[in-house]
């Protein structure tokens, strides 16, 4: 049982407000939303971080249940993946975790990294060019195509990303966003 | 012309269009699973109105959160209310929430409807 200390000391140390790992959908996505807000609030967090965070959250958790099909069950079980909510004296880490398949890494690492060369007047016509292109028509998945673009732009700071091999098909994909107090 | 309205909840905003009334407002939270879906009847019923409109349509965003997804449809909405002669925005914002104000300038440069900006 020792494990339950070590892990309920890692989070103390890493400054975790909050952790959830498993199955993604939008009453749970709600759920975490709710947790971190009055999570925040006891901390009496300012509205204007407060607002920036739960945007982000929202972006971040609405990735995971869009990309959480399941990939490799018997591997990798039902939907898995991971988000945490991490709060340091000056800022706020948002992070996430899931299982992708790894053909689909060139082409998000090239997206994050185009996202990460803009500044924020680069960002902003993005944001616009994409929001304007096929009106009235979402991706595949529901998405507008606009929440790496978003994230970094309501954070201010670059995306921090790493992909770890799984297995031949699949990688892990992690994403943290810091929002600065 | 029937009015459409529906509850704000948790993840989705309190709508109300109301020809008679002249109440045509968006509030509170969009965080929908699925924006296309929660903004169809919106989008229809817009179209309905769009035949036979009055010749003021003050529309009101007082929008606490929104995602990007919803950010799409807000636009859509928009796009509708463009053809629409005589419509005006008002578009509210938190007194200390500059993203809300900008999203809502950006929104002003992309269509051609006269914007009034208004704190709360």
């Amino acid at each position: 049982m020792k494990y339950i200390y070590d892990l309920h000391r890692i989070m103390l140390k890493q400054n975790i407000l909050l952790v959830y790992e498993g199955e993604f959908n939008q009453e749970i996505t709600k759920s975490i939303l709710a947790m971190a807000e009055r999570n925040m609030d006891s901390y009496g967090e300012s509205s204007s971080i407060k607002r920036k965070v739960f945007n982000i959250m929202v972006e971040a958790l609405q990735n995971i249940c869009k990309h959480s099909q399941s990939y490799q069950e018997e591997i990798y079980g039902k939907n898995s993946a991971i988000f945490m909510l991490g709060k340091a004296e000056h800022a706020y880490y948002i992070t996430s975790g899931n299982p992708l398949f790894t053909r689909e890494v060139a082409n998000l690492q090239d997206r994050i990294e185009r996202i990460n060369a803009m500044d924020e007047g680069q960002l902003k016509e993005e944001y616009k060019r994409i929001i304007k292109t096929n009106p009235g028509e979402l991706t595949e998945k529901g998405g507008a195509g606009l929440g790496f673009v978003d994230m970094a732009r309501k954070s201010g700071n670059k995306l921090r990303f790493d992909f770890e091999t799984i297995n031949q098909e699949l990688s892990f994909f992690s994403l943290r966003i810091t929002v600065n107090k | 012309m029937q009015p459409l309205t529906i509850d704000g909840t948790e993840d989705t905003p309190k709508v109300v269009l109301d020809k008679e009334r002249s109440l045509f407002e968006v509030s509170g939270r969009s965080l929908p699973e699925d924006a296309a879906e929660f903004y169809a009847p919106l989008l229809e019923w817009l179209a309905e109105y769009e035949k036979d409109p009055k010749p003021e349509t003050p529309f009101m965003f007082k929008l606490e959160y929104f995602n990007t997804a919803s950010s799409k449809l807000i636009l859509d909405i928009l796009s509708k209310l463009e053809s629409i002669e005589g419509t005006s925005v008002i578009w509210y914002f938190h007194e200390d929430d500059e993203d809300m104000e900008e999203a809502g300038e950006e929104f002003s440069e992309l269509v051609e409807i006269p914007f009034k900006f208004e704190t709360y």
